[in-house]
């Protein structure tokens, strides 16, 4: 059985909500974003999410913006995200790992290759913002033949009908995203994400995570009951960044800073 | 007798695409996130209606012959030819329409368009700011709330547009990320879109972007083409021998080319910002230097890095610093119909002088790529050929940037 469905399943039988942390790969550092990493798990994290840095996220609001541009002044790349992963394998295996990112990067590496190496990596899903189900059918058989999911989006524009047809081919679990805007910026309200929810509960037996605009604890929890998942970016980079010194380089209090924050939401799912 | 061969009958046309996915060969499609995924569709399905609606034909028609001035004229430039001693060069005189390019072709049926779909917000990206001036001025027309992105490097080098743009009651965000180039404000006015879906419209002002925006605003332009066509024939005889024009994002290219890529005979040549040199590192050919890869919606030719991350472009021509191009242009590109040349920064400043000395005419630097590539040509070409030439901008906004290259002080 994969990471993800074992996860979702063991949550399951706890009655909670996942939270899923963002961490950006190599912001501000490889090393900072390994070390994060490998405490995340520890500190509450479900699922991980790690994005990819890429040059033009036009989907992710300022935070996001600048923690990709610090990831690849450090020299993130695809190839350089993916052993990072392999790193962090090396002392856990079930935490399930979603790499996310822009398929530019992937599209250059080559999709077959790309898959294969995710696989052997230790992803176990993948996010790619900008390849919705029309255009998704360059990667998905690749990402299939390794066992990756590919992790379908929603969004409040997404029509009944239209939830019917691209829900048909997801796997893993459904990522809604639960604005309309870009990363970092507004939240939904309690009742925005419950219609959601109906009409994507109608449309999906898969488990369905919110993410955008969920920041604070409280609003961590609120998304976790109501869905079955919270995912939490801009509000850990922006905690951590405020720790970088003036050259946008880690000081001692970054890690500590991200994982505390990590805590609160945990313990704000947990309760 | 004019030569005129049937250009709708073909049974092998070059003019049918894209296909119904928005894909012309290996390029275009609609990669974008699932939030605009059902805007993308709907938008289709609303363009797809008018486009063969005569009420909106008519109104467009309007609207380009009272308010845009259309036609626009056809001129030989006699003494430019006569000086290079070859083929005769005629100017497609895209610069005389209002607002002093061919912006405003597609803006104008583009802003009928979200009228029909009840939209009242308008959000564009721009580089030089032609694009930016031409939707600030059909907003202020029809009295529609206009925000322009536009990266902070193009600000300050197109002061005159920015300041127009503010005249008409536009807003300008300049974008302060990456390089605050045209592919920082394209981003941006992306974001703006997603987050403002149910009243906002983004008037896309080139060939690029998820389909059907590249279909959509080649069919727009494509009145450069369809009027230069017929005016050459009736002024020379026949078709022309050339047909020249510059590619940022390419839709004055696309709007003059797409009538004629059936004509065989006739060769087209799309004309790159080389900024520098191709080889310097600073450049804006997408094509001459690289891959295919996705961004802003469309598969295409992007300059990007070993690794699938975008480079910056550089030109002159705040209009050409776009590391894409529309996928049109890439797949006329890979089957071999258009030719894809380069003009470097100084060939362009120095057709930009030689044009307005010769022929009282000042292009935009974005033109003045397309009239370097006509000065190389025509010299090797005879006084009995000739070439058309898409002027597709006036040149006062760039009066400041040509004047510091020459190291004058205004």
């Amino acid at each position: 059985m994969s990471r993800i469905k074992t996860c979702f399943d063991r949550l399951k039988k706890e009655g909670r909500g996942a939270l899923l942390p963002y961490l950006e790969a190599f912001d501000p550092d490889r090393e900072t974003s390994l070390a994060l990493l490998r405490q995340m798990p520890e500190a509450g994290a479900d699922l991980i999410e790690v994005g990819v840095p890429f040059s033009d996220p036009s989907a992710d609001g300022p935070t996001i913006q600048l923690a990709a541009r610090r990831g690849l002044k450090a020299g993130a790349t695809l190839k350089g995200t993916l052993e990072l992963i392999q790193d962090f394998r090396r002392e856990n295996d079930h935490t399930p790992i979603i790499l996310m990112g822009y398929y530019n990067p992937i599209d250059s590496y080559g999709v077959e290759r790309f898959c294969k190496d995710a696989r052997s990596a230790g992803v176990d899903g993948l996010i790619v913002v900008d390849l919705p189900p029309e255009e998704s059918e360059e990667l998905a058989p690749h990402a299939r033949a390794e066992g990756l999911d590919m992790i379908t989006l929603t969004a409040p524009t997404t029509p009944d009908d239209r939830l019917k047809t691209i829900l048909r081919k997801a796997s893993g679990f459904v990522y809604h995203v639960s604005i309309t805007g870009i990363t970092g910026t507004r939240s939904a309200t309690e009742e925005q994400l419950k219609a959601a929810m109906t009409r994507l509960r109608a449309a999906t037996d898969l488990p369905v995570v919110a993410g955008f605009g969920i920041s604070t604890p409280e609003q961590a929890r609120t998304a976790s009951r109501i869905s079955d998942g919270a995912v939490v970016a801009s509000a850990i980079i922006k905690e951590m960044a405020a720790t970088y010194d003036e050259h946008g380089h880690a000081t001692a209090r970054s890690i500590p800073t991200a994982l505390e924050k990590i805590r609160s939401l945990a313990r704000a799912v947990r309760s | 007798m004019p030569v005129n061969k049937p250009i709708t009958s073909q049974l092998n046309s070059l003019r049918t695409g894209p296909d119904e996915r928005g894909h012309f060969g290996i390029h275009g499609g609609r990669f974008v996130a699932e939030t605009l995924m059902p805007l993308m569709l709907e938008l289709e399905k609303a363009y797809n209606h008018v486009k063969t609606d005569p009420q909106f034909q008519e109104e467009l028609d309007y609207y380009l012959r009272h308010y845009v001035g259309r036609p626009s004229p056809l001129w030989h430039a006699r003494r430019l030819s006569e000086t290079l001693g070859g083929a005769q060069i005629y100017l497609k005189r895209e610069e005389l329409n209002h607002t002093g390019s061919h912006k405003l072709n597609n803006v104008m049926g583009q802003i009928l368009l979200a009228r029909r779909m009840g939209k009242t917000r308008i959000v564009a990206e721009t580089g030089a700011g032609q694009h930016g001036v031409a939707t600030a001025t059909v907003c202020a027309l029809f009295g529609l709330d206009c925000e322009i992105y536009m990266g902070a490097t193009d600000v300050e080098r197109q002061k005159p547009n920015v300041f127009r743009m503010h005249l008409l009651g536009a807003k300008v965000h300049p974008v302060t990320a990456g390089a605050g180039t045209l592919k920082d404000a394209m981003n941006e006015a992306m974001r703006d879109w997603v987050a403002n879906v149910e009243n906002t419209y983004f008037l896309v002002g080139t060939v690029a972007g998820p389909h059907p925006y590249p279909a959509m605003v080649r069919d727009f332009q494509s009145v450069i083409g369809t009027e230069a066509r017929e005016q050459i024939q009736e002024q020379t005889g026949r078709l022309p021998d050339a047909v020249i024009a510059a590619i940022g994002g390419g839709s004055n290219a696309m709007g003059i080319f797409h009538p004629f890529l059936d004509d065989a005979d006739v060769p087209l040549y799309g004309v790159e910002a080389a900024g520098l040199g191709l080889d310097s590192g600073k450049t804006a050919a997408s094509i001459a230097r690289g891959r295919p890869g996705v961004l802003h919606g469309n598969r295409t030719y992007l300059l990007q890095d070993e690794h699938g991350q975008i480079t910056e472009a550089h030109s002159i021509s705040a209009g050409l610093d776009y590391p894409g191009i529309g996928p049109e242009h890439s797949w006329l590109k890979d089957i071999g119909r258009v030719n894809y040349v380069s003009a470097t920064d100084d060939q362009a400043l120095d057709a930009f002088q030689t044009l307005t000395r010769l022929e009282g005419i000042i292009p935009a630097l974005e033109s003045a790529h397309a009239v370097a590539h006509a000065i190389v040509m025509a010299s090797t070409m005879t006084r009995d050929q000739t070439i058309i030439v898409n002027l597709s901008g006036r040149g006062d906004k760039d009066v400041p940037t040509v004047a510091a290259h020459l190291g004058v002080k205004l």
